[in-house]
């Protein structure tokens, strides 16, 4: 059974489009992924989803509520975790859970059980009585977690989880995630990090300019490069200037360029490249660090199918 | 549905007082203020005290509901914490409700303290059928005009500073300062333009020995009070749709 049917949800601002008729079913138990760069819309259509934002046209089914006549009764079995640690500074990591268990209606023996026992899970419960303005950020993030799961909701929406978070804390979280799908909850997780999309989700859908380009398992994802060969090359010194003459030399072939000094060459014969990516570093006088033929990536996937490339969209967002 | 959304705004009021009002930048600005003003007053004319316990009254309860009002909303819509609010199973008028209660409870404190502490000192016998509904009434008036304010701006300067315009200015036009009758035909007009005059007529009305009915004040304070809760909310709806 799908906990959620999204159709044809658009969101306009002014002449702007910002989620552009996208449609998708996520089933009950699935960790659904929304991987796309800044800007792609995944916010927006996380926003309406939870009924922060009213879509200009089309809408969805949360749990068989329909957002535009029963977002209460959908509320009720959402939990949220927004792209900022947002709960209440002068409130202790305790205070924060109970009230945000109040707000949902769980009665007094049951919130007082269930918040202890989150602090428990989440490893905070040593600093229950602290206020949450003196947590560091990776304890801000799972306690918001904790915070969106002590109603025990059926589905919970992740912006963004582990943005800002170093690498421990972030592996922590991703575990934590992964022990949630676990236990059966659906998740619908937004991310622009390649490698958190293909670890934790079930199904991913790419979102490009307010519109979801592919659906598909991860693998399923990286089987659609799988066919073509793939060859990364470092030049000894910033080469991307000619990325025109290096595509004019491989007919058939996909230039996509890293950064200034690394490319990835989709397709085309393997010799046929290497020979040609030989020619052109001599001729440009640009030096050759390293060549590669590797396994495909979901980020290889996620460059062909959007055109764009990874790094400038993790740049884009500040992320690792 | 109402009980959720009467547990809300209730634990909104209560959240609210405890994390913004009940520190002491809003209590020296609810409390403190109208007392110095008060004492300036008294030390100018010190014959006539019993006459600025109205106005006392009034600018307490002026001054201590709109104290964090501008900063509840503004703040937790800048930090996202109102977000979290509105993604509980209740209304977006629940939330507004919730944050205008908070000033009002504060509001109710600070302004039963400066009565009662007046009353009791000054030996003073208020009709309180009359004082009662004429400070509740001013409570959820001023505690709107803050909500009001704050939902029209961005960044709590913003709010806070725009605030600042209405409330010096019934300091000055309410009849505490300054007698209605004394002023300029169009300061009169001004001053009748303003919720403040009314609390004060309303509160003199109450503490004055002869009798008379504050009532007319009341509607008119009704009146502001709609005036300012319904573009509150419907502001605050817009801003996420």
């Amino acid at each position: 059974m799908n906990a959620i049917v999204v159709r044809g949800l658009t969101k306009r601002f002014g002449s702007f489009t910002a989620v552009d008729g996208i449609s998708f079913d996520v089933e009950e138990g699935e960790l659904f992924g929304l991987l796309g760069p800044n800007g792609s819309g995944k916010t927006t259509t996380i926003r309406m989803l939870v009924g922060l934002s009213r879509p200009t046209e089309g809408g969805a089914k949360i749990l068989g509520f329909d957002l535009s006549s029963g977002i209460t009764e959908a509320k009720r079995g959402m939990g949220v975790v927004p792209d900022s640690s947002n709960l209440y500074d002068e409130l202790s990591a305790r205070e924060n859970l109970l009230f945000t268990a109040r707000l949902y209606g769980v009665a007094k023996d049951v919130r007082e059980e269930r918040a202890d026992a989150l602090l428990k899970a989440f490893g905070l419960f040593e600093r229950r009585d602290d206020r949450f303005g003196t947590f560091s950020r990776g304890m801000k993030r799972a306690l918001t977690i904790a915070a969106a799961l002590v109603h025990d909701p059926k589905v919970l929406f992740l912006d963004e989880p582990t943005v800002g978070l170093d690498v421990v804390a972030a592996r922590s979280l991703r575990n934590l995630i992964s022990d949630l799908h676990h236990r059966g909850l659906t998740i619908i997780l937004t991310t622009h990090y390649l490698v958190e999309a293909d670890l934790l989700c079930d199904r991913i859908a790419v979102m490009v300019k307010g519109k979801i380009v592919r659906i598909d398992t991860p693998q399923g994802l990286k089987r659609h490069v799988e066919e073509r060969s793939v060859i990364e090359v470092s030049f000894g010194q910033e080469a991307s200037g000619h990325v025109g003459d290096l595509s004019a030399r491989l007919p058939g072939a996909e230039v996509v360029f890293l950064d200034g000094m690394r490319a990835k060459i989709f397709g085309g014969d393997p010799s046929f490249v290497l020979e040609e990516i030989f020619e052109f570093s001599v001729d440009h006088d640009l030096g050759l660090s390293a060549i590669n033929s590797i396994k495909p990536s979901l980020e290889d996937a996620f460059v062909r199918i959007t055109g764009l490339s990874p790094t400038a969209m993790a740049r884009e967002k500040g992320g690792r | 549905m109402w009980r959720d959304d009467l547990r809300c705004i209730r634990l909104i009021a209560a959240k609210d007082m405890r994390t913004y009002y009940l520190k002491p930048p809003a209590i020296s600005w609810g409390m403190v203020f109208p007392v110095a003003w008060t004492l300036a007053f008294y030390l100018r004319n010190p014959s006539n005290f019993d006459d600025l316990i109205p106005g006392l009254i009034a600018m307490t309860i002026l001054f201590s509901t709109t104290a964090a009002e501008a900063v509840v909303i503004n703040f937790e819509l800048r930090i996202g914490s109102l977000e979290r609010l509105l993604l509980a199973p209740v209304s977006t008028n629940s939330v507004l409700l919730g944050k205008v209660m908070g000033g009002f409870f504060f509001g109710l404190l600070m302004a039963s303290m400066v009565t009662l502490a007046t009353a009791l000192s000054l030996n003073l016998r208020p009709d309180l059928s009359a004082l009662i509904p004429m400070v509740l009434i001013s409570l959820l008036v001023f505690s709107s005009m803050g909500a009001l304010s704050s939902v029209l701006f961005k960044e709590v300067f913003e709010a806070q500073t725009f605030l600042n315009l209405p409330r010096f200015l019934m300091v000055f036009l309410c009849g505490v300062v300054y007698p209605i009758s004394a002023m300029p035909s169009w300061l009169q007009t001004i001053s009748r333009l303003l919720p403040l005059t009314y609390t004060v007529e309303g509160l003199r009305a109450a503490f004055s020995a002869a009798p008379s009915s504050p009532f007319r004040d009341f509607l008119v304070l009704t009146g502001f009070l709609m005036l300012f809760i319904f573009p509150a909310m419907r502001m605050l709806r817009k801003r996420f749709e």
